[in-house]
């Protein structure tokens, strides 16, 4: 029985070990056909979550607060990925709708690198961190285009909230192209560095359930409120950009977002 | 140099210094429009190359870039010039060491013996002359041989890193990956791993498997765990069997303390492996990545433009003798390398400028889903580098990287062009190859049946 499974594919064993796309079967020395087709459409999955827009509209109808809608100085897509620095800066009539308040932390969705993600797990995170808040003062969520990580430090200090948290796109890999991102900022302000805020990533339908993100994320924001900081000093507990949690960022270069 | 100045069409550019000449003679680029330091017309852009035509080799001896009291890279290329290789070039200027290059009186003795009279700044500067067509003839007539258990860099050879990466490290993962690759005849520069989890223990654990699997099919070929040299030199002292030191470099010393790196540390590491004595064939131990836009985004380019910042950390890495070094050219994102046009060009400089200075240059042929680029592109940038002499490239199993999220080439990708451009692999590997059935007597590596009975040897084990 087992040799009739290996004469079937020799890979069979190893497949439930990983995604990686193994035993493909060679065409000569090309890919099979299927194997062509399956990985373009992979590769079209990802591109199109990068180049989509978020329907915020749809997402506000579903949210559990008002919202503020603002913009970054990066005007469309192209300058966006071009000039990471525009998406962490405020677009000036953004910024006039912003005004300070007593506020414990302020929320952000922001689109990133994939509008699949914002789209498919925005809603249910919100709900999910939503309903364990226990109290904390939550400023009115702000929804962002053209959106980088660092769009929350602006966002946070013009509302004078203690806290950021940004949602937001990750960068599609072929495997998952809706994947979500959290980044946590104590004192939220221009030019706080990366290895001040903590992040939780990958989640999607085969990583991190929202569910369990709004846990980590209202754990976090709680030590972070009690202790007076965020980044590398919650790090022993959940991963920081600092400590290499990203391999992606820790292979050559610096977190880009 | 004080100012330069070219007239074009009675228009007169003013270049006020040699960062700026180099920077505006660069091939355009999203990471030096972001750093502000990119030509702003394309009339500029040509006057620029003009100007650095017309500039003394020489004149990069005494001008440093970035500032050589500042900077340690600077001190080690300026105080490691062989002056005595140098001298067949010291009279020419830029443009003139361009055509002497495509001469045929620069054969491949000529520039072997050339490389140490050559510092990045002036490689840099002759490449942003060069058409793409130029960077590959030049390229082709080089030969950088290095080895530790195989021998890579020959002529008529093409070698290859097997990247079997896993979103958890899971070993079971990791071997599927690494057999898939070596019935591709993959692997035989280095099977190399980049860790999820990035700690000692974690690469000690992978070190381990990877050095029984070789162990288990006798492979001619070295692992490696692409963690920090700081982790290397612990596992080291744990006594794990490490074969080369890993490590990210960059061209200036602020951008290497970014990667919590000096060059005593290196140096440290790579006398830690050398005493292991693991290596067969040779002793080149040391496996180094690079990548233009690494200094700009660590905000340690000195106002230097990324192609020739690139150069400087050729030479870091030309300092400690490496197996193998690879520009991992589309991995940095859309706002350095903004479109196929810019990574194949990126991709073709860096593997020239480092075989000139006599580094052992791979190149990872890759993007990310957010550059301008996609497959076709990279069959474009792979055929270009292996008709340059690529010393080798990197393969992942389907062309997908399931843990960093990015695109490089497959293991058909890496058989396909050595059977189209003639290349074999290392001679140890091919053997070896040879032996366990997967080559044929011609040295190619046909397609196997499912029950072919070295799959079933190789995968029995697995």
């Amino acid at each position: 029985m087992a040799d009739d499974v290996i004469a079937l594919d020799p890979f069979a064993r190893f497949r439930a070990a990983t995604r990686a796309r193994i035993g493909l079967g060679r065409s000569g020395d090309g890919l099979p056909t299927a194997a062509l087709l399956d990985f373009q459409l992979s590769h079209a999955k990802a591109r199109d979550a990068v180049h989509g827009t978020v329907d915020w509209d749809v997402l506000e109808e579903q949210l559990p607060q008002p919202c503020i809608r603002v913009k970054s100085r990066a005007g469309d897509r192209s300058t966006y990925l071009r000039r990471p620095d525009l998406g962490r800066q405020l677009a000036a009539e953004s910024a006039a709708l912003l005004s300070p308040g007593d506020w414990d932390v302020a929320m952000v969705v922001g689109d990133g690198l994939s509008a699949a993600a914002v789209q498919n797990w925005a809603v249910q995170v919100v709900w999910a961190i939503h309903m364990r808040l226990n109290g904390l003062k939550m400023a009115p969520l702000v929804l962002a285009d053209q959106a980088r990580v660092a769009l929350a430090d602006p966002i946070g200090e013009a509302l004078g909230a203690k806290l950021s948290v940004m949602l937001i796109g990750e960068r599609p890999g072929l495997s998952v192209a809706d994947s979500l991102g959290i980044y946590m900022t104590y004192g939220p302000k221009v030019g706080r560095r990366d290895s001040e805020r903590n992040c939780l990533s990958n989640i999607h339908a085969h990583g991190l359930s929202p569910a369990a993100a709004a846990d980590k994320l209202v754990w976090l924001m709680t030590q972070s409120l009690r202790l007076g900081l965020s980044g590398v000093g919650l790090k022993e507990e959940t991963p920081s950009l600092e400590s290499g949690a990203d391999p992606v960022a820790a292979r050559l270069s610096h977190p880009s977002d | 140099m004080p100012v330069t100045t070219a007239t074009l069409g009675g228009e007169r550019h003013v270049f006020p210094d040699l960062r700026a000449l180099l920077a505006c003679a660069s091939p355009r680029r999203s990471g030096d429009e972001l750093a502000g330091l990119a030509a702003d017309s394309e009339k500029r852009r040509v006057a620029a190359r003009m100007a650095l035509a017309d500039l003394p080799l020489s004149t990069f001896l005494t001008e440093a870039l970035v500032p050589y009291e500042d900077d340690e890279v600077t001190r080690l290329i300026i105080d490691g010039h062989d002056t005595a290789a140098f001298a067949p070039v010291a009279h020419m200027t830029v443009g003139q060491f361009r055509d002497w290059l495509l001469s045929y009186e620069a054969d491949t003795a000529t520039l072997a013996a050339l490389a140490p009279g050559l510092t990045p700044e002036m490689v840099a500067a002759v490449s942003k002359l060069m058409r793409n067509s130029d960077l590959v003839a030049v390229a082709a007539k080089i030969r950088v041989v290095t080895a530790f258990r195989s021998t890579i860099g020959l002529d008529g050879r093409l070698s290859s890193r097997l990247q079997p990466n896993h979103p958890t490290d899971d070993p079971l993962g990791i071997a599927a990956s690494t057999l898939d690759g070596l019935l591709f005849g993959v692997g035989d520069a280095v099977i190399g791993i980049n860790p999820a989890t990035d700690n000692v223990e974690a690469c000690c654990t992978l070190l381990k498997m990877l050095d029984e699997v070789r162990l288990r099919f006798d492979i001619p070929t070295q692992s490696c765990v692409l963690t920090h040299v700081s982790n290397s030199i612990a596992a080291m002292e744990k006594g794990a069997p490490l074969d080369l030191v890993f490590q990210s470099v960059a061209g200036t010393e602020a951008a290497n303390r970014g990667f919590g790196i000096d060059l005593a540390l290196l140096g440290e590491a790579e006398q830690a492996a050398l005493d292991l004595k693991r290596g067969t064939v040779g002793d080149n131990v040391m496996y180094f990545e690079t990548g233009q836009g690494a200094a700009l985004s660590a905000d340690a380019h000195h106002g230097v433009d990324q192609q020739t910042v690139e150069t400087r950390a050729y030479a870091v890495a030309r300092a400690f003798r490496p197996l193998l070094v690879n520009t991992v050219v589309g991995f940095i994102g859309p706002e350095y390398l903004y479109d196929a046009k810019q990574i194949i060009r990126a991709g073709l400089e860096d593997h020239f400028c480092g075989k000139l200075l006599g580094l052992p240059m791979g190149v990872d042929v890759c993007y990310t889903n957010h550059a301008e680029a996609d497959q076709d592109d990279m069959d474009v940038l792979m055929l270009l580098l292996g008709n340059a002499g690529v010393n080798f490239l990197i393969g992942v199993p389907g062309a997908d990287d399931v843990m960093l999220n990015y695109q490089s080439l497959s293991y058909h990708d890496v058989v396909g062009l050595r059977h189209l451009l003639g290349r074999k692999p290392a001679p140890e590997f091919e053997s070896w190859l040879m032996r366990m059935g997967l080559a044929d007597s011609t040295g190619k590596v046909p397609p196997l049946g499912r029950d072919a009975a070295p799959l079933r040897k190789l995968l029995a084990g697995g």
